[in-house]
């Protein structure tokens, strides 16, 4: 790890955990546990979708099945209260995300357009399965999670450092991946699968592996999120709006760089939910929600960080090439 | 076996509105490699527009498809200039999923803002008259639906078969290079062809407003049947989306009777991923290889 990354890492965790801690007013926290849900899911997208190419648009079904999961835990077997079912998190994601595999691997087989909307068809039928499976979900009605016990002044807070630390274990994750054998697969994948395949690079395992691991993070937020909340609806938490949130945030950020996604949160959250606070009894947050979307596609496709990187070397190049003619042409071309 | 022969009939009936919806999209993805996610919202929204003007000014629902199909193919044609067309790079079909999912949630607010949330359904003189054939329920609206789908799918199928716009749209859909090289402007048969596919939908939205209710939302319900329909069928494929809605209105309808109406949009989604499984390229599709 080179001295900058480990500054930036160090910053962003003592930042995170002064929050809350500065700014303790509950509706503050409360957009800040939003904020690092969103950025956790983005991490996670990012780590499959970002660096394998494909874009998923139904890893939002995990995260609607990772509070399901913690839901049912809590009514069927007793995982106490308070602190107790944040430790049985990584094992519910980890379970979430095995029974994921076999439909991962059929959808798999398809490619670029077709893998997102057969992705994107799943998350249709996640949401369906939580309406019509009565007897485990209870539909529409909703699955109620017993409320913790925390104390009402910091209500919030353990909700946030457990979104906190998804969030660092996702880049801790990305981190690895991206130094990793498995990152250059995927990388490799990304730019040209059949070429990889060709040159022995084993495409299919290289994918499930980054899938599951995605998945994993994707469903212990929903759990959290569940926990937080303590009431789960088939609408809220297989929400479309949440999978366009997270995907639109790692797009802003910069796909495919490590901290893109969590940029792209800190960005766009704060200001999704200033659009609902103002125009939220209207539904013209959506339309604004789609302005916002369509600006950063159209003017800012390839992300804020890449497009600052380009900034930085195009400045630099030019310092370097500065009074010698010759020099900036060719570095111009 | 009579329940499952009258699930049947309204199977194919409602599959033949689901084929028009459809077949706009993949004709816009054969031709620009674009999946139009906002096409559930445009079908709403035609379908606001047909209500409208049903409520307000008496138009009858079936002659509304003949005002709401060119101003939305106006509609659509801005949309491929300002949206679309605008995105380039290597990443542009994934960029054009997203832009127009944004186009879907735009549409949604517009409408939730300008009709509320509540469900809006055209109910016209005739809304419940039915037709008994041979012991068989034959809706009167469902048949007049099916119908108007299958003229303005023919019409569609002539115009792509027929004319000099269809060849040069085909002739893109086989290979852009090549029809560029041989003189089609591919700016204008995409735009066009946009256009084409939105209007589809909003032909598809004036009779969906007359057998369904709907509000703002049910365009999510809609783009998740519209996208299982185009990839069972093949991206693309015109008639492997007219199979596969056909397919889907009728596996729905039989579970529907036989199961329970809960389960009917579940059980297309297991035929699809049980086909995948099979055929990933889908019933008429050519292989994603070097896409």
């Amino acid at each position: 790890m080179t001295r900058a990354g480990l500054l930036r890492a160090g910053a962003f965790i003592a930042a995170g955990i002064a929050f809350p801690l500065v700014f303790s007013a509950a509706w503050l926290v409360n957009i800040g546990v939003l904020t690092l849900m969103y950025a956790a899911l983005a991490v996670a997208w990012n780590l499959f979708s970002g660096y394998s190419g494909y874009i998923s648009l139904g890893q939002v079904a995990f995260f609607g099945l990772g509070a399901y999961s913690l839901g049912i835990t809590f009514e069927h077997f007793g995982i106490g209260s308070g602190y107790n079912p944040f430790y049985a998190l990584p094992l519910v994601g980890a379970g979430v995300a095995l029974a994921s595999l076999p439909v991962a691997w059929i959808a798999l087989r398809t490619r670029h357009m077709t893998f997102a909307i057969v992705t994107l068809t799943l998350l249709f039928v996640v949401q369906q399965l939580a309406f019509n499976l009565h007897s485990i979900t209870h539909g529409s009605s909703g699955l109620e999670v017993p409320p913790p016990t925390f104390s009402a002044d910091t209500y919030d807070q353990p909700f946030y450092y457990a979104m906190l630390g998804i969030v660092v274990l996702g880049l801790g994750v990305c981190w690895t991946v991206l130094r990793s054998k498995l990152g250059l697969m995927l990388l490799a994948i990304r730019e040209d699968e059949e070429k990889a395949r060709g040159l022995g690079v084993r495409v299919t395992g290289a994918k499930l592996i980054a899938w599951w691991l995605s998945i994993w993070l994707t469903a212990m937020v929903g759990g959290v999120w569940a926990y937080y909340l303590t009431f789960i609806y088939p609408e809220s938490s297989v929400d479309p709006l949440v999978m366009i949130g997270a995907v639109l945030m790692t797009f802003l950020g910069g796909r495919g760089t490590l901290w893109g996604p969590v940029i792209g949160a800190l960005v766009l959250v704060p200001a999704q939910q200033y659009m609902i606070i103002h125009l939220g009894g209207s539904q013209l947050y959506l339309v604004g929600y789609a302005a916002v979307f369509m600006v950063v596609l159209l003017l800012l496709p390839r992300g804020i960080l890449p497009s600052l990187r380009d900034l930085i070397v195009r400045l630099r190049e030019r310092q370097r090439t500065r009074g010698r003619p010759i020099a900036r042409q060719r570095a111009a071309t | 076996m009579h329940n499952v022969v009258q699930a049947v009939i309204l199977g194919v009936l409602i599959g033949g509105v689901y084929a028009l919806m459809a077949s706009g999209l993949t004709l816009v993805f054969g031709i620009m490699k674009v999946i139009n996610v906002a096409q559930g919202a445009l079908v709403i929204l035609a379908a606001y527009l047909s209500y409208a003007l049903f409520s307000h000014l008496h138009v009858d629902p079936f002659l509304s498809i003949l005002i709401v199909t060119p101003a939305m193919f106006v509609l659509g044609v801005a949309v491929q200039l300002v949206f679309v067309r605008s995105l380039r790079g290597p990443d542009s079909q994934e960029l054009s999923l997203l832009v127009t999912w944004a186009l879907a949630l735009g549409i949604e607010g517009v409408l939730s803002v300008v009709f509320k949330t509540t469900y809006r359904a055209t109910n016209p003189s005739y809304a419940d008259k039915t037709w008994t054939v041979f012991g068989y329920q034959l809706s009167f609206v469902r048949l007049m639906a099916f119908i108007a789908s299958a003229v303005l799918l023919a019409l569609l199928s002539l115009l792509l078969t027929r004319t000099k716009f269809g060849r040069a749209v085909r002739a893109t859909v086989q290979n852009p290079t090549a029809a560029t090289l041989l003189g089609v402007d591919a700016n204008r048969v995409q735009t066009l062809s946009f256009g084409l596919g939105v209007s589809m939908a909003a032909a598809a939205g004036a009779v969906y407003g007359v057998i369904y209710p709907f509000n703002p939302g049910s365009h999510y319900d809609l783009i998740s049947r519209l996208l299982s329909i185009v990839v069972l069928g093949g991206l693309g494929s015109l008639g492997g989306a007219v199979v596969a809605a056909l397919v889907m209105g009728v596996t729905e309808a039989v579970v529907a009777v036989e199961w329970a109406p809960t389960w009917a949009a579940f059980s297309y989604f297991v035929v699809l991923i049980v086909f995948l499984l099979v055929r990933p390229q889908g019933i008429f599709g050519l292989r994603e290889r070097t896409l």
